[in-house]
Order: C-alpha cells, then sequence, then structure tokens
C-alpha cells in the first residue's frame, strides 16, 4: 500500500502517542518511589533513596516475597510435568477426544480467574477439610498449577510439531532404549521450549491474585496479596511505591530471558 | 536382543520396560495422560461442575446453611432483581467498551510497527509491546490509581485546559481495563499486518486503488480475525476481573465484584453470580466463531 507522507506522517504520531500511554505509567511508577512525600501528588517536591533502605527493612514484603517464589517453583515445576506429558500425547498420537483434552488445558485461562478461584475454593473446602487439610500454601501451588500447565503445553507442543519423531526412530534404530532417546535426543531439543514454558509459569504465578486470594489459608500472603492489602493504607505507600518499583525494573529479567530462548518459542502467556 | 557386552540386571529390566512400552502405544499413551487427566479433569473440572450444580442449591436465610435442594431460585433473583441486571449489563458494557477502545487504540502501533517501520527496528518494536505483559498486573493498576489520584499526573496534565482529570469511577475502571488488556489486542493485529501479502496491496493500487480503498477492501478483512482474536482477551479479561474496579472503580460494581461479596454468606448466589460471566463468555466465543478467530488463538 503507497502512503502519502501525511498518512505516515499521522501513523507514526499515532504510534508514539501509543508507546507513550503504554511506557508513561510505568515510568510513573519508578519515579514515584523517589517521591519523598506521601501523597502521589505529581510533580514530587523532590527526589530521594530514602523509601528504598526503609522498603529494605520491611519483613512482610520480605516474607511476602519469599512465599511467592516457593509457590511459584511449585507449581512450576508441577506444571512442567504434567504440561510436557499432554503435549506428548497431543502431539504425538491420534486419539479420541484429543482436541477435548487440548481445550481443557486452555479453559483454566480462558475463564474469569474468580470462577477458577471459587471453584477451587468450594472442592478443596469439602474434600480436603474433612480430610483435615486445610487451605494453606499447598492449595496455593495446586490452584496455580492448574492455569500453568497451558504456558508450558503450548511451549512443548510448538517445539514438537517442528521436530518430528524421525530422530526418536533414528536414535531407536540405533540401538538406544526408549528412555535413553528420550534423555539424549528428545530432551535436548525440548530443552529451550521447557525453559521458556517454565519461566512463563513462574511470571504468570508470581503475579497470581485472584486465585490466591480463594485458595490461600490465612497465614499465606503472597507478593500480590501483600501489595493489594497494603495500596490503600497511607502509611504503608513509600513501602509500596519501592516494591511495584523493583517488579517493574525486575520484569526485564524475563524479557532479555525470552529473547535469549529463541523466538520460536510463544513469548507470551495469552497471545 | 543381542548386545556386545552382556547387560547388568539393572539394564535388562530397563531395556525389557523399554521395549514393552516401545511395542505398545495404547499403553505409553494410557502412562502420558493419566496424571494430567486425573488433575485436569477430576481435579478442575470437578471443582467446576460442583460450582456450577452448587447454583442451584440455596442456603437457609437465617443459619446461612447451604441447602441442597434442586432449585431456580437464585437464577429467578437474578434476572429480576434490577441492581443484578443492572450490574450485568454494566459489565458487558464495560467489557465491549474496553475492547473497542483496545482495538482502536491498536491499529495504529500495529500498523507502523508491522508496515511503517523500518525492518530493523520492527523486532525491537514487538519486544517494547510484550514488556508490559511482564510488569505486574497489580502494579499497572497501581500506577493508574497514582495518575487518576487526586493531583496525580492527570490533573496536573489537565489543569491547564481547566479541566480535572476523571477520578476514580468506571470511566478509570475502563481506562486501567483498556491499558492492562492493549498488548493482547497489538500482538496478534501485528502479526496478522506482517504476513499481509505486499503483492496483494501492490495489485489493489494497480486496479486503481488509493490507499483508503485499499485499506477498507483488502487490509481490514484480512485483518478482522486477529481483531476478533485479540478481542477475546480483552473482552473475557475485563468481563471476570473485580480488582481493577475495587483499586480505581470508586463506588463502581461489576459481576467480579458480587460474586466475591457474595462468596461467604451465600455460596449458591456467587455459584449462580458465576456462571454469568462463563456463559456470556461462551457466547460471545461462538458469534465470533464464524470469523475464524478461535483457530488463529
Amino acid at each position: 500500500m503507497h502512503l502519502g507522507r501525511t498518512a505516515r506522517t499521522a501513523l507514526r504520531i499515532g504510534a508514539a502517542l501509543g508507546f507513550a500511554v503504554i511506557y508513561v505509567p510505568l515510568l510513573l511508577v519508578l519515579v514515584n518511589s523517589l517521591n519523598p512525600d506521601r501523597s502521589a501528588s505529581w510533580p514530587p517536591p523532590g527526589l530521594t533513596l530514602h523509601w528504598w533502605s526503609v522498603a529494605a527493612d520491611n519483613s512482610g514484603a520480605r516474607d511476602a516475597v519469599w512465599v511467592s517464589v516457593k509457590a511459584g517453583l511449585g507449581a512450576t515445576a508441577i506444571a512442567l510435568v504434567l504440561g510436557t506429558l499432554i503435549a506428548f500425547a497431543v502431539a504425538r498420537y491420534r486419539f479420541l477426544g484429543r482436541g477435548t483434552v487440548s481445550f481443557v488445558v486452555v479453559l483454566p485461562i480462558a475463564l474469569p480467574g474468580i470462577v477458577t478461584g471459587i471453584a477451587l475454593n468450594s472442592a478443596f473446602g469439602t474434600v480436603l477439610r474433612p480430610l483435615g487439610v486445610g487451605l494453606g500454601l499447598f492449595t496455593v501451588i495446586v490452584g496455580h498449577a492448574t492455569f500453568c500447565i497451558v504456558v508450558v503445553f503450548n511451549n512443548v507442543v510448538a517445539r514438537l510439531r517442528r521436530t518430528s519423531g524421525s530422530y526418536e526412530e533414528a536414535a531407536m534404530d540405533l540401538g538406544a532404549t526408549t528412555f535413553r532417546a528420550f534423555v539424549d535426543v528428545t530432551f535436548p531439543l525440548l530443552r529451550s521450549a521447557l525453559l521458556a514454558g517454565g519461566l512463563l509459569a513462574f511470571a504468570l504465578s508470581f503475579d497470581e491474585i485472584v486465585v490466591t486470594t480463594f485458595t490461600a489459608g490465612p497465614g499465606i500472603q503472597t507478593l500480590p496479596i501483600w501489595i493489594f492489602d497494603n495500596m490503600t493504607r497511607p502509611q504503608q505507600a513509600p513501602v509500596v511505591n519501592v516494591v511495584a518499583a523493583v517488579l517493574v525494573l525486575l520484569s526485564v529479567i524475563p524479557i532479555y530471558l525470552a529473547q535469549r530462548l529463541s523466538a520460536d518459542t510463544a513469548t507470551s502467556s495469552r497471545v | 536382543m543381542t548386545t556386545d557386552t552382556p547387560p547388568a540386571a539393572g539394564r535388562g529390566t530397563v531395556r525389557r520396560l523399554a521395549g514393552a512400552l516401545h511395542t505398545r502405544p495404547r499403553l505409553r499413551l494410557t502412562l502420558l495422560l493419566t496424571a494430567p487427566l486425573l488433575w485436569l479433569a477430576v481435579l478442575y473440572l470437578g471443582s467446576l461442575t460442583v460450582l456450577f450444580v452448587s447454583a442451584f442449591w440455596t442456603t437457609n436465610s437465617f443459619t446461612s446453611e447451604v441447602v441442597k435442594v434442586w432449585s431456580t431460585d437464585n437464577f429467578h433473583t437474578l434476572f429480576t432483581t434490577p441492581v443484578f441486571r443492572q450490574v450485568i449489563l454494566r459489565s458487558v458494557g464495560v467489557a465491549l467498551a474496553v475492547t473497542v477502545l483496545c482495538a482502536v487504540i491498536a491499529f495504529p502501533v500495529a500498523f507502523y510497527t508491522a508496515r511503517v517501520a523500518g525492518p530493523r527496528w520492527r523486532p525491537l518494536l514487538v519486544v517494547a509491546i510484550l514488556t508490559p505483559l511482564w510488569a505486574s498486573y497489580l502494579v499497572k493498576v497501581y500506577a493508574w490509581r497514582l495518575i487518576l489520584s487526586e493531583g496525580g499526573l492527570a490533573d496536573w496534565m489537565l489543569a491547564p485546559f481547566g479541566l480535572s482529570g476523571p477520578g476514580f469511577g468506571l470511566p478509570a475502571t475502563v481506562l486501567t481495563l483498556t491499558y492492562l488488556w492493549l498488548p493482547y489486542m497489538i500482538l496478534p493485529i501485528h502479526t496478522a499486518l506482517e504476513q499481509l501479502p505486499a503483492n496483494l496491496l501492490d495489485a489493489s493500487a494497480d486496479l486503481g486503488a488509493r490507499a483508503g480503498r485499499t485499506f477498507r477492501s483488502v487490509v481490514l478483512p484480512m485483518v478482522l480475525p486477529s481483531v476478533a482474536a485479540g478481542s477475546v482477551f480483552t473482552f473475557s479479561l475485563s468481563l471476570g476481573d473485580y480488582i481493577t474496579v475495587q483499586i480505581v472503580g470508586g463506588k463502581t460494581q461489576l459481576i467480579g465484584n458480587l460474586v466475591y461479596s457474595n462468596i461467604e454468606l451465600n455460596l449458591p448466589m456467587a455459584a449462580a453470580l458465576g456462571t454469568v460471566p462463563v456463559v456470556v463468555i461462551v457466547l460471545y466465543l461462538l458469534a465470533i466463531r464464524r470469523t475464524g478467530a478461535l483457530n488463529s488463538l
């Protein structure tokens, strides 16, 4: 399409505005963490690193980070195993209900989090409570793993479709057992897809608030829950500002890693 | 099976097991699917089924105990109580408004990144679109709380024009949700535009179409399925949201808030309310299935 000069300029301005809208709020969070004032009024009266040191000493936030990391690692481990198993079944076999299986994998992330949350909450209440198992970190991990399976599945299934089974067959023709072929041939082919899927699963779990709200026991506070609880408390505002700024800065890491892990793996959770 | 060196007893067992697996593909498939299906079908679908069944139960108004007797009372209440009707309509309206806003903002951005920007810049711009996807959901909502708060960035920017920001309320909710889900709309449109064959555009120009005509008759019809695919996320994520509304919505209520506030006192009612977004989303998926959008999800 041969766009005129005016059309190009208009698009350029439109795109620039779009990118400004995307990045201004994130920059604002960074600047606001240096605001010496407790209120969020703009422009800030000055800049200070004082609240960063206050936040570093905040045990509530630190504990919440630790709980989030544990939940994220647990959910990622389960999702890696289950997601990979389904990916192999769907990519390497034809069976009745194959389409249904891939649909059910996507469902936990397609339905609103609150529906998934209350469903799991009532199920845990009716099945686990009589067994003496209350809500706690364990139920958070189970809840998170349920919607993390899909991102591992997506990454692994995309890789398996790209690499046909003939490599494994060749290995087995050369005398390798099924297990040996998996360890020496299939696994190395899948490694970066597993890493990308695991990374996404961890990020998804680390960010999740709705399902966490309904599956966490009374003493379990993940970082999103901590932020949500403290967001509207004026006393805690400076610490929340710093935690938010740290999270914005940390989000660069997964992007860098995802870029390193080759371009053919799905780089986002839902798209 | 012969090998050069006689295998040790342990390795022999592994070999026999591997051989048994190799000759029985059905067994391999069963082993692959058992654990995941137990998890997803029993734990997840089972929970969902119990939830939807419980929408037909009621609660004793004195003791708040769940009464497991089948009745459609909850759905009757849902459709006859004006407040519930209003909230449902408002939620669908918010989801549609967010979807339209996302599409309108995403189009020029995606068009620029896919077809106008220099080819060397394009991968970098895609990363720039993806970056906010990794930033925490709560942090992004928090950023908008800062912007829209009294004396915040919005007030400061609008002050020279004698205006003030929208404050917390329904417009703030729509604005924040649009911001949150925008990348989910930009990316599919970008991909579709990037894959648009250049010779189609040339052919259109050769036949005498100007840019506007080419856009309407060639570009738009080919990109529409991707807009529909993006809209599944913007629509469904907006419809279920209740956290954003709590943070920037002021007194605004959406379906999610009603579900949340009913969950302790009246679980069957919360379940009935929860079926509403699920049904709306399924209807939405069926409606846009014709565009072929679901194949590109």
